[in-house]
């Protein structure tokens, strides 16, 4: 339950280490560069504009190179490559890389520029194939298609639409004989037509046919058509031909992939670099490094800076205006709901980190949500292999989700036992429909069924509720404590928790409540008294301190007591914990569902095999849309009823200067 | 009396019915109406279909909580097996407690709908607010669930009554 503390730290150092001192500091990535001094006449800082643009250049060429690279040659990823985490790579592959650098730029304008001659050459394709399909109806005609006539004749080649016989097309032309007409091709489409008359009657003849819709052939060519028809095939298959060349050094890249992926990460540690670098005072001999450090590390890395540098390191406590920035630190258990809190925000100036505490309930809320032993057996095992499986090569982030399922997991699994349910009922369907149990429940619940007793369960949610609730009020309390806020700690934490617990106190005194809840407790005459003073005592000091930001006496009273007014707020921040009843009701029945439905189907020879696959299935949704609705639900409970307690947030997370890469991780 | 007694299992049936039609109406208008916001954010940037399909499917849960309801209904009135033997009073009684979820379920989905739009709309700008994003469709569920509570503990409830 506990931040990293920072600190302030200032590198005094020469220019002429500037490049080293830089890369190990990258490498070691435990300082955040932020602006700390002010530019003046010696120190300045220094454009990087430049040299960050032809890294940048880089990354953009190389990024659309692997994504045509990836359209063209699939990449070999199995489903848990995700899972694996990035890469190792020996350090000297990182140092040597420099002189590759313009190698594989080239490959990577190499490949775009092919992916633009395949499209080139692909539309060049397309349009040889139009022309030969207009030239196909014509193939049998032994003149070009551009022929107009000789001295004394006149040619029309041309299309008629639809089908027609040489007699009618005799027919229409009768008038101008003599003449010659020829069908080339007829299709109930067109008919394509070499016509042949005498010079006399050339614009007559022309007039008739364009009556009868005659129309010129869209391309024009000085060679007969079947020859010019050979010609193009052999054009498309020389396309062809170049475009598999292409392609097949497109594949060739194949295994420059790694190379490629490498690039785009070495480029990152650069800009990184370059953005640090701008950020950096510098001199004419001397320049300046300021930033957060956690105080961990600070003395190590002072020792390392000293004894290989010439140089002077001085490391402050942050000043009050200082944004520090967030690093956490927590054991296992609470580590994997880091994430949890980021995504609603990382504690602000002055607030204590939540994690721990929420965790506890985290898990719990979470199990009690999806309360079914089956699902949490599932989900546990899964994690738990794969966090096995990759343990050595798994990033942070990924190990960190898989964990947080594995502890739901395991709270799901206990909650499951509790309130009896394996796959729903799986035990007792199977027990009965196949094996002639009589007995049900073949495996008892630990404690009772939620469907059978539901006020109890409700009892027992809002119970949770009110101490997740209470404990959100000392935690309110502690951090008034370390803020050495007395005041806040009595009127914003301590009257509220008397006043709510001693509230609960005389409403379980009334016999509606007892009545309503099913519960039988006796409370002594003494408490439910005391309860009540101190109901009044707590609720007077709410009205009288509340609005205690108000100068007018009378304005801060009316603050006040809207203030106590917040306690209908209370009953609905307990009422919202009943979703964990539900919920958890919700996962058990539809599961029973599911199970009666494979059973309705349980019976002759393919009876079990049916039944298999629907309880399959069927748990397989199911365990799909209540994980999805513990999850949402869980965080609800955490982030509005919980941290609306005490817990506002407005942090930024440590950004540490280092190499924040993709694909590949550099080893020491 | 006698001949409107044979109706009581009517009533209850029809409670069950509807328990699982409207609330199920509304979850597939509400889901579609995510998914249609949600296909525009994936044209352009695939990555966030595993964000923005929790946020689709947000608004799908009414119509389970329809579903739950309807089926301990049917069991609890003998329809999947057993006696069903209710009494008209009974069979009206379970149609009113099924009424919550039947109205609250349907009204809720649609309106969480709309979150749940807005809300892919804020991961598609800024994904890295997916957390709060969630938080308000998951509020306008709170009263699907209080219904479903409600309807919950009162058909129990009724089927323990010996009117």
């Amino acid at each position: 339950m506990a931040l990293q503390k920072m600190q302030r730290i200032y590198i005094y150092a020469l220019k002429k280490d500037k490049d080293r001192i830089l890369e190990l500091l990258q490498r070691r990535g435990i300082i955040e560069v932020r602006n700390m001094l002010k530019e003046d006449k010696i120190f300045r800082r220094e454009d990087i504009g430049h040299a960050k643009e032809s890294s940048e250049k880089n990354v953009a060429a190389v990024s659309q190179a692997l994504e045509i690279l990836n359209s063209y040659v699939k990449e070999n990823k199995s489903l848990l490559s995700s899972l694996k985490g990035r890469k190792e790579l020996p350090e000297e592959v990182y140092a040597s890389f420099g002189e590759k650098l313009e190698s594989v730029v080239e490959i990577a304008k190499r490949i775009i520029t092919l992916s633009k001659k395949i499209a080139e050459e692909k539309a060049e394709l397309i349009r040889l194939q139009n022309q030969i399909e207009i030239l196909k109806p014509w193939v049998n005609l032994d003149i070009p298609l551009n022929f107009k006539g000789t001295k004394h004749t006149a040619g029309f080649i041309g299309t008629l639409p639809k089908e027609w016989t040489l007699e009618e097309i005799y027919e229409k032309l009768a008038a101008y004989m003599p003449l010659d007409v020829e069908i080339i091709s007829a299709t109930k489409e067109q008919t394509c037509i070499f016509v042949l008359c005498t010079n006399t009657f050339k614009d007559n003849v022309f007039e008739t046919l364009r009556a009868m819709d005659f129309i010129l052939p869209s391309i024009s060519l000085d060679k007969a058509p079947a020859e010019q028809l050979k010609d193009f095939e052999k054009q498309a298959e020389e396309i062809k031909g170049r475009i598999n060349t292409y392609l097949e050094e497109m594949k060739s890249y194949d295994k420059s992939r790694e190379d490629l992926y490498f690039l785009l990460d070495y480029e990152t540690i650069r800009i990184e670099k370059y953005d640090v670098i701008g950020n950096l005072l510098q001199s004419k001999n001397v320049f300046i490094i300021t930033g957060f450090i956690p105080e961990k590390d600070a003395k190590h890395i002072e020792e390392e800076l000293t004894s290989k540098f010439d140089l002077a390191v001085e490391v402050t406590e942050p000043k009050n205006k200082d944004q520090v920035p967030v690093l956490y630190k927590n054991n296992g258990f609470c580590e994997p709901l880091e994430g949890i809190v980021n995504s609603f925000s990382p504690p602000g100036k002055g607030e204590i980190d939540p994690t721990m505490v929420m965790s506890l309930f985290y898990y719990m809320l979470f199990g009690l949500m999806l309360s079914d032993a089956g699902y949490g057996f599932l989900m546990a095992v899964g994690c738990a292999f794969a966090l096995y499986k990759f343990r050595n090569t798994m990033e942070r982030p990924m190990k960190n989700t898989l964990k947080m399922y594995l502890y739901c997991g395991i709270s799901t699994i206990f909650w499951g036992i509790m309130f009896g349910s394996y796959f729903g009922d799986i035990f007792d369907v199977v027990g009965t429909t196949f094996f002639g149990v009589e007995k049900v429940p073949v495996i008892p619940p630990l404690w009772f069924f939620p469907v059978e007793k539901p006020m109890l369960m409700l009892t027992f949610c809002m119970a949770v509720g009110i101490l997740h609730l209470l404990i959100g009020l000392a935690m309110k309390g502690y951090q008034a404590i370390k803020h050495k806020d007395y005041k806040s700690l009595v009127y914003d934490a301590v009257f509220w928790i008397t006043l709510l617990i001693s509230c609960v106190l005389l409403l379980l005194s009334m016999e509606m409540i007892k009545n309503i809840l099913g519960i039988n407790i006796e409370l002594p005459a003494y408490a439910v008294k005391a309860a009540g003073i101190l109901a009044i005592i707590s609720a007077a000091g709410i009205i009288l301190t509340n609005g205690r930001e108000s100068k007018n006496p009378f304005k801060r009273i009316l603050k006040g007591l809207y203030a106590l007014y917040g306690i209908s707020g209370y009953l609905s921040d307990v009422l919202s914990y009943s979703r964990l009843l539900a919920l958890g009701l919700a996962t058990g029945v539809i599961g029973s569902v599911i199970n009666k439905m494979a059973a309705m189907t349980a019976g002759g020879i393919f009876g079990p095999v049916i039944f298999t696959v629907i309880v399959i299935i069927g748990h397989a949704l199911n365990i799909g849309i209540n994980a999805l609705g513990a999850y949402v639900h869980t965080n609800r409970l955490q982030y509005v009823e919980f941290f609306g307690k005490f817990y506002e947030g407005g942090g930024t997370l440590f950004k540490p200067f280092g190499m924040h890469t993709k694909y590949y991780k550099i080893k020491e | 009396m006698k001949l409107l007694n044979e109706y009581g299992i009517a009533f209850a049936l029809l409670g069950a019915v509807l328990a699982a039609l409207v609330p199920g109406i509304a979850s597939a208008k509400a889901v579609s109406m995510g998914g249609v916001a949600g296909a525009g954010v994936i044209t352009e940037d695939p990555a966030q279909f595993g964000k923005v399909l929790i946020l689709q499917l947000l608004p799908g849960t009414q119509g389970i909580y329809g579903l739950l309801i309807a089926f301990i209904t049917l069991s609890q009135i003998g329809v999947l097996g057993g006696s069903s033997d209710i009494s008209f009073v009974k069979g009206l009684l379970y149609f009113a407690a099924c009424l919550p979820i039947v109205i609250v379920g349907y009204s809720s989905a649609i309106k969480q709908a709309k979150a749940a739009v807005a809300s892919i709309n804020v991961v598609a700008k800024r994904p890295d607010q997916f957390g709060k994003a969630m938080i308000f469709p998951a509020m306008v569920e709170t009263y699907a669930i209080l219904a479903l509570l409600i309807s919950i503990l009162a058909v129990n409830g009724v089927s323990g009554l010996n009117i």
